[in-house]
């Protein structure tokens, strides 16, 4: 029975699906978006309150398994620990920003837009918590079908074909997931268990293909160059809020793959494809910062940094050392935190203006002094300046590159140098100079919106000078993941 | 003291906070007070850190704040060390930071009230993160002072956002600081494999231990981040573009303190270049070619901050090549008395640009000794400390750097020569045609020539009195024994070795001196016969002052070499590689199964796309049905 609210992953699931389907009924958009709101507000006071229960002992709270089709052992099994508190917590602050942040009459049909965000929080949430494979896979399909709706529905100009791709792409890497799935169950002998999975055991040979398998439905969604084409199109062309939740949030979802499921699964392909990965990660960043410094446009400037820094990410994972695997998890949050900053900056630009291309804004640093104080905060954050949040979870990062090859680090540390270009570029050409005539009746931001970005900003700034209390929030997880590779 | 070593520089950070956040609010009377007065809060206590560090027993003292990182097996704490090193340090930083602020509240008063608070809050955060900088007793937050001032100093160079050359010049020295940070980090983390620390302490006991060639390493990545910072070949470029920012802040962060930096860096990491031959041979050569090649450019500019960066770079220049040959305390000492006559020169020239209504070319000054008494005697005072006559402070401490290169080599001694006879040349080349001869600008500029305030002379005469006495610490002991204070004060960190004297007898000493004194003392006259009273104009576009006035072209050279190509590159990466080569892969691919067509009119289909929805809808209630059903 799943009917239960007497532990956090019930409730964690629960909150945004009924606040999604009372949204879907909601007639106004005023209700519909209250209702939204309310609901993912409560899902992040539950993740907040689950931070004060993390002991041990409060284990029955944070670790449930539901029967749910005994026939062919799946069971409903979900689990809260530093990795998924991690992104759960991390989602939940996205999402209310991004519901919050969507100006009203923006969207026709707003309890439709609403109730489908909300689809995919519950959906997200899922992923994060499961510890069943097929529970994984339902929830992983479930956090994406409502974006497609969401993208087709109220995208851009050019949102079919945007999504289409999008749509090709994870598709195909769902199959590869299901395949790889069900390989591994007809190997546990009936049962879809994370613990089973973990002792599924496949020979080396198989590992080294069926990790595969797996790889390639996670580096979809990372984005992980070359198959990253689908990224600045959807980023561009999604409507924001849900560009929000995809570049903050889902890319996450394939980094969680590795290291949820991946790297435990197959620790002898990991070690084994560990270089290669690297390097042709380590490619992937330098070429997706040369490209993003020759982009006018902002989206597809953010979109290709993003490529970048969650590059450096999925590169920390396979270097499978431990300074690497803490930078990585508290950089997951970080760089969801950061980037969600840059959109509402963006988005704020662009609403105003009804232009989001680097080479028609300008001056907007003097018609509006506070959003670029914010700017200056959040670019400064995604060039991973010291005491801010980036800064720790790179520097880690780096730190394990180099640890793996010294010249694996000098070279993707090019990228922290290429970083600091674009960003300032787009610094330089929207915020300052003379004023631009599409900036001219530009003026400064709300109360909301001060808010909002107060909030992204205070979090950079807490996790940039003091994040030991994330460490120790993490620490256990990362030390069972290294445990498969008798490291540490 | 240890107790109140946190406010240091916890108050500018607080006056940061109070000028960026209530900008809005505050009277101008106020922003300044507060900015000025949380430095001056700063100095006093780093006056009482400094009474105790050369009390007679003192120790190194560690403080212990929290640790920064502490996970996956990599430990970082935050914590500070006094010293020695670092108490100097201390003072030049607040005691020359007070004094530009102070001149500042002045200079600046022609900005609105939130500007004029937005400035204050920048200089606070910069002096922040400078006294991390030099407070930390690790790599890493020196690192983290390191990155901060490179954001300030972009801030402050890009004050004036409006304009977008100011804007360019802030990227500039953003992203040329960037790439030695990078060498910099590249170095944290070797150090961190070598010895398991970045603790200064664990690191320099454990580094007569180790390997030359990982020491070598080291600290030749941790000088790219030096030649960053403190502007050497081929990262200097960024420095005299800085000049775009308001003047007081050239004086403070782009002369006196900040890229001195990695001056501070290597004197303070001297136990590893002392075990790494090839390294510091590499700083000494970059030093000095930096120092001559600057030292030509001054030749010909006219742009009075232009004359001033370039002698910064070139001077810089003369502290590496210090710190080259082992001369350590010489370099620090160096610093310092740079930093003197240097953030004095500097606000001379904003005192004149502020007289001339913001005309820096010196073209259209000349005469302006009557009218500026005081800007006119304190910047002669500069000029003749930087030209290194006696007694002023540039003589003693150019004077021991020379000494030590001559130990070291004859070339470089000769290179250094010849450098600080050029500057004698165009600092007073510089001083001739601000401050004698005929008014050149325009009338009405002569109209309003004006002397200062006194929040602006003030520090001026302040600063003129350093650049008299502030050399005397470091007397040699050519002229009297043990009357190198400084020397020994720093011995506890910097050793005592200094090679000087030890190895020359003192009548070439003399020799020398009499000789390098004679050829300033010409070149300063040869300087007046040409800029002095007739000046007419000068020819700075043919043959090879047309090449010192251009810069050597290096600009244009890198843009040619690196720049260009490189941004060709990324967009080919960009229309090429990713939109029609990956990206048409994949169109291709999904092209071929034959599934385009049909799937986007089922999306573009609003009809068919609730169907969908609905199924989704079913799908998942089916699941949740699945889990009650029992």
């Amino acid at each position: 029975m799943f009917a239960a609210f007497d532990n956090f992953p019930a409730l964690l699931i629960w909150l945004p699906l009924v606040g999604g389907i009372l949204s879907f009924f909601m007639k106004s958009e005023k209700t519909a978006k209250a209702t939204a709101m309310f609901f993912s507000l409560l899902t992040l006071g539950v993740i907040v309150t689950n931070l004060f229960y993390t002991d041990v002992k409060y284990q029955l709270l944070n670790q449930v398994s539901y029967v749910w089709l005994p026939g062919i052992g799946a069971s409903f099994a979900l689990i809260l620990d530093g990795l998924t508190r991690t992104l759960t917590l991390l989602t939940a602050i996205v999402v209310p920003i991004a519901i919050l942040n969507i100006p009203a009459g923006r969207y026709k049909n707003p309890n439709i837009f609403y109730g489908l965000m909300m689809l995919t929080f519950c959906g997200l949430m899922g992923v994060f918590m499961a510890i069943d494979a097929l529970v994984f896979y339902l929830f992983w399909e479930l956090a994406l079908i409502p974006v497609y709706f969401l993208s087709s529905i109220y995208g851009g100009e050019k949102r079919i074909k945007a999504t289409f791709k999008f749509f090709i792409y994870t598709f195909v890497g769902s199959l590869f997931l299901l395949i790889g799935i069900f390989y591994i169950y007809l190997k546990t002998g009936s049962s879809f268990s994370i613990v089973s999975f973990y002792n599924a055991t496949p020979t080396n040979a198989e590992q080294m293909w069926v990790f595969l398998l797996f790889l390639i439905a996670f580096a979809i969604k990372m984005p992980i160059f070359p198959f990253h084409t689908w990224q600045p199109d959807a980023y561009e062309q999604a409507p924001t809020p849900v560009t929000m939740i995809l570049s903050g949030v889902m890319v996450k979802m394939g980094l969680f793959g590795v290291l949820r499921w991946l790297l435990p699964m197959f620790p002898y392909a990991a070690k084994a494809y560990a270089e290669p990965m690297v390097i042709l990660i380590v490619i992937g960043m330098l070429y997706a910062s040369f490209i993003a410094i020759k982009q006018d446009s902002v989206k597809r400037l953010i979109a290709y940094s993003s490529i970048a820094h969650v590059g450096l990410m999925a590169a920390g994972a396979f270097t499978l050392k431990a300074v690497a695997l803490n930078g990585l998890f508290i950089q997951m949050f970080n760089h969801g935190i950061n980037i969600v900053g840059l959109w509402l900056i963006a988005d704020l630009i662009e609403r105003q203006t009804g232009i989001s291309k680097i080479s028609e804004l300008g001056g907007v640093a003097k018609k509006a002094p506070i959003l670029a104080i914010f700017m200056v905060i959040i670019a400064f954050a995604n060039i991973a300046l010291p005491l801010t949040n980036a800064f720790v979870g790179e520097f880690m990062l780096f730190n394990g590159l180099y640890q793996m090859r010294p010249w694996l680090a000098a070279l993707a540390g090019v990228s922290i140098i290429l970083s600091a270009i674009y960003t300032l570029n787009m610094m330089k050409n929207v915020f300052y100079g003379e004023v631009a005539a599409s900036v001219n009746s530009f003026t400064d931001i709300n109360k909301v919106q001060i808010g909002m970005l107060t909030v992204i900003s205070l979090l950079i700034f807490v996790l940039g000078v003091y994040p030991t209390p994330y460490f120790s929030m993490i620490s256990e997880t990362v030390g069972l993941i290294l445990n498969k590779f008798g490291t540490n | 003291m240890n107790k109140y070593v946190f406010l240091i520089p916890l108050l500018p950070f607080i006056g940061f906070l109070i000028n960026g956040l209530f900008r809005n609010y505050l009277s101008r009377a106020l922003v300044g007070i507060i900015g000025s007065g949380v430095l001056i809060g700063s100095f006093i206590i780093s006056l009482l850190v400094f009474q105790e560090v050369t009390a007679p027993g003192f120790e190194t003292q560690l403080i212990k704040y929290f640790d920064f990182i502490n996970a996956g097996g990599l430990k970082i704490p935050v914590s500070f060390q006094i010293d020695q090193l670092s108490a100097l340090f201390l003072l030049v930083i607040t005691g020359i930071g007070s004094l530009i602020h102070v001149y500042s509240t002045a200079y600046m008063h022609e900005e609105t009230v939130p500007h004029f608070a937005r400035y204050f809050a920048y200089l606070n955060l910069f002096v922040f993160s400078m006294l991390l900088l030099v407070l930390g007793s690790n790599f890493v937050v020196m690192f983290v002072g390191w990155e901060g001032v490179g954001l300030c100093s972009y801030l402050l160079i890009g004050y004036w956002f409006g304009n977008n050359n100011y804007n360019n010049a802030a990227k500039k020295a953003f992203v040329m600081n960037r790439i030695g940070d990078l060498g910099f980090l590249l170095a944290v983390f070797w150090i961190l494999q070598q010895f398991g620390s970045i603790t200064y302490a664990e690191v320099f006991a454990k580094a007569a231990s180790a390997p030359v060639p990982v020491i070598t390493g080291i600290t030749i990545l941790l000088f790219i981040g030096a030649m960053g910072k403190s502007a050497q070949i081929p990262l200097y470029t960024w420095l005299p573009d800085a000049m775009a920012g308001p003047t007081p802040v050239s004086a403070l962060i782009h002369a006196a303190t900040m890229v001195t930096a990695g001056i501070y860096m290597i004197a303070r990491s001297n136990v590893m270049y002392s075990l790494a031959p090839i390294s510091q041979n590499l700083v000494a050569v970059i030093g000095v070619a930096t120092a001559l090649l600057a030292a030509t450019i001054a030749l010909k500019q006219n742009d009075i901050k232009k004359v001033l960066a370039y002698s910064t770079v070139s001077q810089l220049g003369l502290m590496f090549l210090a710190l080259g040959v082992g001369a350590y305390t010489a370099g620090v000492f160096h610093v310092m008395t740079h930093a003197f006559f240097k953030a004095l020169l500097f606000l001379g020239a904003g005192s004149v640009i502020h007289a001339m209504h913001h005309e820096q070319d010196i073209m259209n000054m000349g005469g302006l000794r009557k009218k500026l008494p005081i800007t006119h005697l304190t910047f002669l005072i500069g000029c003749l400390a930087i030209a290194g006559i006696p007694p002023f402070a540039g003589f003693f401490s150019k004077d021991e750097i020379l000494t030590a290169a001559l130990i070291k080599s004859p070339v470089l001694y000769a290179l250094g020569v010849m450098t600080s006879v050029m500057t004698a040349f165009y600092m007073f080349r510089l001083y001739f045609l601000t401050f004698s001869g005929k008014f050149r600008g325009t009338h009405e500029q002569e109209h309003h020539l004006h002397e200062s305030p006194l929040a602006m002379t003030f520090p001026l005469m302040v600063l003129a009195l350093l650049s008299v006495v502030g050399g005397w610490v470091g007397i040699p002991a050519l002229f009297a024994k043990d009357a190198h204070l400084l020397s020994s004060y720093l011995s506890p960190v910097l050793g005592s070795a200094n090679g000087e004297a030890h190895h020359l007898s003192h009548s070439l000493e003399w020799a020398l001196m009499g000789i390098l004194l004679s050829f300033i003392v010409i070149a300063i006259l040869f300087s007046r016969r040409l800029f002095g009273s007739n000046f007419k104009t000068e020819n700075t576009t043919e043959g090879i002052s047309g090449f010192f006035a251009n810069k050597w072209y290096v600009d244009e050279l890198y843009e040619a070499v690196i720049v260009k190509p490189l941004d060709r590159f990324a967009a080919f990466l960009g229309s090429v590689v990713d939109n029609k080569i990956i990206d048409g892969l994949v169109n291709g691919v999904g092209k071929a199964v034959q599934f385009s067509g049909r799937q986007m009119r089922l999306l573009q289909s609003g009809q068919v796309g609730s169907y969908i929805l609905i199924m989704m809808i079913s799908v998942i209630l089916f699941f949740i049905f699945q889990l009650f059903w029992k």
